[in-house]
């Protein structure tokens, strides 16, 4: 089998101009993902991760460089429906309920009404949420809430999962919890993420790859193949293996900051 | 059980304070002499509502139907919907908008003859003016709903490529709910006021104001008295069905969630 690139990013850059003059979010930013990875960005605040992040999904435009997403322009891939995003807050309508919520795309892009429960069920049950669809997302926690908008995501079959901090608002043990559960969700749905975190742990644990960003200007310092395997139990991080990468991002993320000084 | 006493009490005190001011007022009136032209007692106001029911329920579809909720559904609706075509299209942004502002400063005194004039002396040219006080709130409530939507929810709607409409009927329209009741609420007071006032300056033999107007000349004052009550009631009682949709809704803001 040959790996064609999922998601290809070349020289990458983007300048926001403000009235506080250019800000280079990206520069030079070039990166292929291939189908099935897990891929997280990591680096301090500011660095990009976002930005790129919103770059392969067609909600920002890049002022240089190239990037496709199955072989077509971030704006056509996300019109055939190629990608799913989940933001750092769950963004669920409050006037509707969680089955409602997941019907929200499902409803916009044109599926089938017979169609729907089915898929509600179906992702429901991915995000362990089996029973909630009556409830409003203001009746769960954050944790829930979180877990019902990568639901969402996943209603509608999108081959890309992209995440911007999904877990970044809630606590360590939660945090533990769903990190669990978006492995095994990637172990049956063999889905391709791009996931930005700021926790050189989840980072590691998560991920097939991890690419390490830093600020001023935004870009790629290094990208580091993970040696463990996919099947990953959270004890995991206990491994010597596990250390020696967690040790290697957080070599990546202080020489990015040399070159900063 | 515990709420059902809540709302017992959200409705006994207001209604027992009434009730005192009523016997307070009686007592006053009583008490010091006071000639019915100035200020006639409860009872006597009371006895001008069972003698004169049929005039006064004459008088109240005249003006609190026909004129004022009339108006007000269609001040609102066109409220509403030009808040919407302001919020689609920049060039009425920039155009309707300060129009609109100024026929909100146009002082009812002056609008009302000119309706009377346009719309004739009935019903129709009521309704007008309170078309035309009732369109401005709505309008900024509106678009201040419509734009009460974060970022995150626009991208959100972006990354499914949803059309205008849809990102319209879906999220933005949900949202300003809120803020359309907020207009909704305010131009219920102003439509009732709107109508009344507008009777003054030409009306057919009937309608609230019409009757307020003359009463007066005639020194009727427990029939004033009588229009006054009851135009108090038709606000109080428009005003709660319009907080009742509300709350129906609206559910799902917070401002309504702790009462559920
Ligand atoms: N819409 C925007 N307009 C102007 N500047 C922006 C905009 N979005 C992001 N930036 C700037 O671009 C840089 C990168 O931001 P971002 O991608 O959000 O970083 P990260 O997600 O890594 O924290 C920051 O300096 C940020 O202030
Ligand atoms: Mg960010």
């Amino acid at each position: 089998m040959t790996k064609k690139p999922v998601i290809s990013a070349r020289d990458l850059d983007l300048t926001f101009e403000t009235n506080d003059g250019p800000i280079h979010a990206l520069k030079g930013v070039s990166l292929d993902i291939e189908k099935g990875d897990f891929v997280s960005f990591i680096g301090p605040s500011g660095c990009g991760k976002t930005t790129f992040l919103r770059v392969i999904a067609g909600l920002e435009q890049a002022t240089g460089g190239d990037v496709s997403v199955n072989g077509m322009t971030p704006e056509e891939a996300r019109k055939s429906r190629a990608y799913g995003y989940v933001f750092q807050a769950a963004g669920l309508y409050p006037w509707r309920t969680i089955e409602g919520n997941i019907r929200l795309p499902l409803e916009i892009m044109g599926f089938a009404r017979a169609d729907m429960p089915r898929r509600i069920e179906r992702v429901l049950k991915l995000v362990d949420l089996e029973g909630f669809g009556r409830k409003y997302p203001w009746q769960l926690s954050g944790g829930m809430q979180q877990r019902a908008s990568i639901a969402r995501a996943l209603a509608f079959d999108a081959d890309i999962l992209l995440m911007d901090e999904p877990f970044g608002a809630l606590d360590e043990i939660v945090r533990d919890h769903l990190n669990e559960q978006l492995l095994a969700l990637w172990a049956k749905t063999e889905k391709t993420i791009g996931f930005v975190t700021h926790s050189i742990p989840e980072a590691v644990y998560l991920s097939t790859k991890i690419v390490v960003m830093s600020p001023r200007p935004g870009r790629i310092t290094d990208v580091i193949e993970s040696p463990l395997p996919r099947e990953r139990p959270l004890d995991i991080r206990d491994t010597p293996e596990f250390l020696e990468v967690a040790h290697r991002v957080r070599e990546g993320l202080r020489a990015g900051h040399a070159y900063d000084d | 059980m515990k709420q059902l006493s809540a709302r017992f009490e959200r409705i006994a005190w207001p209604l027992g304070f009434g009730i005192a001011v009523l016997i307070l007022w009686q007592v006053m009136v009583r008490a010091f002499n006071i000639p019915p032209a100035i200020l006639p007692a409860p009872t006597e106001i009371g006895a001008a509502i069972a003698r004169s029911t049929h005039i006064l329920w004459i008088d109240w579809v005249q003006t609190a139907v026909k004129g004022a909720i009339t108006g007000l559904i269609m001040g609102a609706i066109a409220g509403v919907a030009a808040a919407i075509a302001i919020d689609r299209v920049d060039f009425l942004r920039r155009g309707l908008l300060p129009v609109a502002n100024f026929v909100a400063a146009l002082p009812i005194v002056g609008v009302a003859p000119i309706m009377v004039m346009w719309f004739g002396f009935d019903w129709h040219s009521k309704a007008a003016v309170v078309v035309i006080m009732v369109f401005f709130p709505m309008l900024v409530n509106t678009l201040a709903g419509l734009a009460a939507t974060d970022r995150m929810q626009r991208d959100l709607m972006q990354t499914y490529s949803a059309s205008h409409l849809q990102t319209l009927t879906k999220l933005r329209l949900p949202a300003a709910m809120p803020f359309i009741f907020n207009g909704l609420k305010i131009a219920t007071t102003l439509a009732l006021i709107g109508a009344i006032v507008a009777e003054y300056f030409g009306s057919p033999t009937r309608g609230m104001g019409f009757r307020i107007s003359t009463e007066v000349g005639r020194l009727g004052i427990d029939m004033v008295w009588a229009e006054i009550a009851v135009s108090a009631l038709t606000g109080t009682a428009l005003y709660a069905l319009v907080a009742l949709i509300e709350r129906g809704v609206t559910f799902w803001h917070p401002s309504q969630r702790r009462r559920r």
